[in-house]
């Protein structure tokens, strides 16, 4: 990257890529992968996921999606039974069984994802091996793809980049001589996608894809001339599954505040040969809108401490966010999975002295956060009104990840959500 | 393999977490994979509690899983109790940690820690949440009060002249449906009969409390889905009864204070003579005439289901059109119930077959969980929540019990409320063409919602086919044609009966072979099936 003071790499001159990180083991205050299918299903909406799990996995999904907030979802549970495990019901013709009585109740369904869960990875049920089996017999209708989102491989955000890594295969090929097209990976809010694809347009950028897309059949094309601009931290697998099909990752910040939109803007124009002015003069307007929002918040934030439980892997964007473009002190930024290339950008812009972990043991980390006593803590919800009632101000993690908070248009809103825990504890007299 | 959407109950260790959170001194150990403290948050957020539920999760990894996940919990039980000093620990397994059979228990014994440990075996693939409270709470009550059982067929020693009467009130835990407020109106009932409460359980307890359970003179079964399996093992050892009546409801409550009185051995005629319960007379009044055969159907745990259904029929004069409970434990209990109400009983688990049943029957008013709440929203009908699984709204900030004379009046607001009021249904009846005050608005004390009227239909209405069986089912059989004016006619009808005059005009016509339904078919159906 080059180009903009603001957003200039400070690799060379050590940046804090380098810093060391506490890597700590533990009980996990954190949601399993399956939690994403929460936003997964309302992102492509011609999608179902079936959970193959247990009791506890469908208690999950209700719990963390607020019990019932849609009258007839499009994710669902096979619970495995006592049969299922005593070889008494062959696991795999229940399966079919269950994926017909399904797709017969709901035909407007295209895509299907076999979901794995702790006990299918344990009790090893095979369900990429199911998938096949079931596509054969549903296609072309219903196509069916599988991928784990077990709590012993995956930490909530990573069930996304699992149920993308499986659809990556399934990806049409793009030509080798085909004009250089851009991809953006990961599930942003459709208004949010709008507006990337707006100033997309404007600049000339293009042609843009979105993946996942919004219909299980609009899958983009990759091949040796797309580039890739990841637009949430947690795609690991997909990005490598990605790049050996070819697509090329431009390195960029992550779309967050308007130094981190600017900068992610900046890769896609500086890849498709578009003048920095051009840039500048496409987004001037965003950009002012955005900063003179943001500056109202920065007289409520500046020079308050911040403490990050981990949670979405969104932690250290968003910290580099509030340290850069609102002032706030980081204390420690804790995430559950730190990718230090995908990265490298955001940790370049972090303050040196930032204490970085990964990884959790929840109650020494909670012992840390209360010596520490920040003005803000973001936590999950087990989490957040107990620590309440120790007289901390939290915000809630998971908000995070539901609501629209890239790009210029969202980066007040985003502050927001920071601002409102300290602003109503100051409201509040009784 | 079973299909599910949405869950009524939650696995068997969630149970388990209830009764640990409810108590005080316990920290459970449970051996499961990370994810699974996604319970916390029905403690914390649910409920609000403001302390986070004792538990310690072992958080295992797919890479442990070869080798070291026996080791990894018996060193996070040994931190916990470092960490914690509970009076006793519980350890178990979730459903993943049950299927690398590690055995929490004996590895949690050879620790050598200086406290109880209560080893749970749930079985997360047969049971569920309310059974793992069950077994959890009496493992545990056997575990504190065991050491303390005489000698099997020893006499209970009679109480001493001029003691109290003292009980135990069993059953109530975290995340239960008005536990909380249940706990002070029985304590308050019993304290005006001359009762003290020894102790409360689990809800407020440590495992000390539980070692004393024996020397109270009885046991009051507060929820018995939770307290029965303790409750019996105390009257088989320490030979304390237990009460059977649930005091929901002004009937139920008379009936448990003449049990709770015999039972202690005290008078209950003052405290009968000064009841307290409004419901009664504001059942009696001529406003709540309108109430008089109202359809309702009742869903929820048994206890609930039971009581609900009964105060419905008996103490508003509703008419109980279906019952039905999750807890297949005690299904015959609610096959009784619903053999008195004359209906059949629908035990399930599966929310599916409940909304069916629904649609099917119509009703003026649900009561039931917050899956039927959802149910009813959809399909327009009222509903009242009754039973777990709750939401945060089933916390008010203000006393709300169920139990006792307060928890009728509190029943009958709950009950009366989300209906609409006797002269307003007489009015929409009278002027069913009013531009303001038509079927398709909601109750008017109810706010904002439905405030306008959909726009006139054309006068020319197309004849809609519809499915011959139940609205919502793809069955085959013959097309029944709405004509024009009927369906016109049919829309006058006010939104809360609409559903059922359409289903009945459909079955009347099906019956009768009518495969057109005019405005003549519409009034002879309302006739034949006229209530």
């Amino acid at each position: 990257m080059n180009a903009r003071p603001a957003i200039e790499s400070r690799t060379d001159a050590g940046g804090c890529t380098e810093v060391p990180v506490l890597r700590e083991r533990g009980q996990r205050e954190v949601f399993c992968g399956l939690t994403s299918i929460i936003w997964m299903h309302r992102k492509i909406q011609d999608a179902f996921f079936l959970i193959v799990g247990s009791r506890t996995c469908a208690h999950l999904m209700q719990s963390a999606a607020g019990v019932m907030i849609f009258a007839e979802p499009r994710f669902g549970t096979a619970v495995i039974e006592e049969r299922d495990l005593a070889g008494l019901a062959d696991a795999n013709d229940e399966l079919d069984r269950v994926v017909d009585e399904l797709l017969a109740r709901r035909p407007d369904i295209k895509l299907l994802f076999l979901v794995g869960s702790c006990p299918s990875e344990v009790i090893k049920l095979d369900l990429s091996r199911a998938a096949q089996r079931l596509s054969r017999k549903h296609y072309p209708g219903v196509r069916v793809l599988s991928y784990s989102g077990s709590g012993i491989e995956t930490t909530f955000t990573q069930g996304e980049d699992a149920c993308l890594a499986a659809m990556v295969p399934t990806l049409p090929q793009a030509a080798a001589d085909a004009p250089p097209s851009l991809l953006v990976v990961g599930s942003l809010a459709d208004v949010v996608e709008d507006q990337f694809r707006r100033v997309f347009d404007a600049l000339g950028v293009g042609p843009v894809h979105f993946f996942p897309p919004r219909r299980a059949q609009a899958l983009p094309p990759v091949g040796p001339n797309t580039r890739m601009l990841l637009a949430q931290p947690w795609l690991a697998d997909t990005a490598r599954l990605l790049e050996d099909r070819g697509a090329r990752r431009l390195v960029a910040p992550m779309p967050i505040g308007v130094e981190g939109t600017t900068a992610w803007l900046h890769a896609a124009a500086d890849a498709f040969g578009v003048p920095a002015a051009r840039l500048d003069a496409v987004t001037a307007a965003a950009r002012d809108r955005a900063m003179q929002a943001l500056a109202r918040h920065r007289e409520r934030l500046a020079g308050k401490s911040i403490f990050f439980f981990p949670d979405s892997q969104l932690e250290i964007p968003l910290a580099r966010f509030l340290a850069r473009e609102l002032g706030m002190r980081l204390g420690e930024v804790g995430t559950p999975f730190l990718h230090r290339a995908h990265l490298a950008a955001e940790l370049d812009l972090l303050p040196r002295d930032v204490r970085l972990s990964e990884g959790q043991h929840v109650d020494r980390q909670l012992d840390r956060c209360r010596a520490e006593r920040p003005d803000l803590v973001v936590c999950g919800l087990g989490l957040a009104n107990p620590l309440e009632a120790e007289g901390l101000a939290t915000k809630w993690s998971i908000e995070l990840v539901f609501t629209p908070i890239q790009g210029y248009e969202q980066a007040a809103d985003l502050a927001e959500l920071f601002v409102r825990p300290l602003a109503r504890r100051q409201k509040l007299v009784a | 393999m079973q299909l599910t959407l949405w869950t009524y109950e939650g696995p068997p260790h969630v149970g388990a977490m209830r009764v640990a959170t409810g108590m005080r001194g316990v920290h459970y150990v449970l051996h499961a994979p990370q994810g699974d403290t996604y319970a916390d948050l029905l403690f914390t957020m649910i409920e609000r509690r403001d302390q986070r539920p004792p538990v310690t999760y072992t958080t295992f990894q797919a890479r442990d899983l070869g080798g070291d996940t026996a080791d990894l919990f018996k060193a996070a039980a040994a931190e916990a109790y470092e960490r914690h000093r509970p009076e006793a620990l519980l350890v178990g397994a979730s459903c993943t940690a049950e299927l690398i059979q590690d055995d929490p228990g004996g590895l949690a014994r050879s620790l050598g820690l200086p406290v109880p440990v209560v080893a749970l075996e749930l079985p997360s693939y047969q049971r569920k949440e309310n059974w793992g409270a069950a077994e959890t709470f009496f493992q545990l009550v056997r575990a504190c009060a065991g050491p303390h059982a005489p000698p099997p067929g020893t006499p209970r020693r009679e109480r001493a002249a001029g003691q109290r009467p003292r009980c135990n009130l069993l059953g109530p835990t975290a995340l239960g449906f008005r536990h909380r407020d249940d706990i002070r109106e029985v304590t308050g009932l019993l304290a005006r009969l001359g009762i003290d409460v020894h102790v409360v359980a689990p809800m407020g307890a440590r495992p000390s409390d539980l070692a004393t359970l024996g020397e109270a003179d009885f046991n009051v079964v507060l929820y018995p889905e939770i307290a029965h399996s303790a409750a019996s093992w105390l009257t088989r050892t320490f030979g304390q009864p237990s009460t059977k009546t649930v005091p929901i409801g002004v009937s139920a409550t008379r009936e448990f204070i003449h049990e709770v009185a015999a039972l202690a051995g005290v008078d209950p005629a003052a405290v009968l003579a000064d009841e307290g319960a409004r419901s009664v007379w504001y059942s009696r009044s001529v406003d709540s005439t309108y109430l008089t055969d109202k359809r309702v159907f009742v869903f929820g745990d048994a206890t609930h289901a039971i009581a609900a259904a009964r105060f419905a029929a008996e103490e508003l004069g509703f008419k109980v059109v279906g019952i039905g409970t999750y807890s297949r434990e005690f299904a015959r209990d609610v096959r009784e119930a619903a053999a008195r109400h004359g209906v059949e009983a629908l035990i399930t688990d599966d929310y599916l077959a409940v909304e069916a049943k629904v649609a099917e029957l119509q009703p003026e008013l649900v009561l039931g969980t917050q899956m039927e709440r959802h149910v009813a929203k959809r399909l327009g009908i009222p509903c009242a929540v009754i039973s777990a699984p709750v939401h945060v709204q089933d916390y008010p900030a203000r006393y709300a019990p169920q139990m006792g004379f307060e928890g009728a009046n509190v029943l009958f607001d709950t009950f009366v409320h989300p209906l609409m009021m006797g002269l307003e249904e007489h009015l929409i009846g009278m002027f069913r063409e009013d531009f303001e005050f038509h079927g398709d608005a909601a109750p008017s004390h109810l706010g904002h919602a439905a405030a306008a009227r959909p726009a006139p239909e054309p006068a020319a209405v197309a004849p809609t086919p519809v499915a011959a069986a139940a609205a919502n089912t793809a069955a085959s059989g013959p097309t029944l044609v709405w004509s024009a004016d009927a369906e016109q006619e049919l829309k006058k009808i006010p939104f809360f009966v609409r559903g059922k005059a359409r289903r009945n005009t459909e079955r009347y016509a099906l019956e009768r072979g009518v495969t057109t339904i005019t405005l003549e078919a519409l009034y002879d159906a309302k006739a034949h099936f006229g209530r």
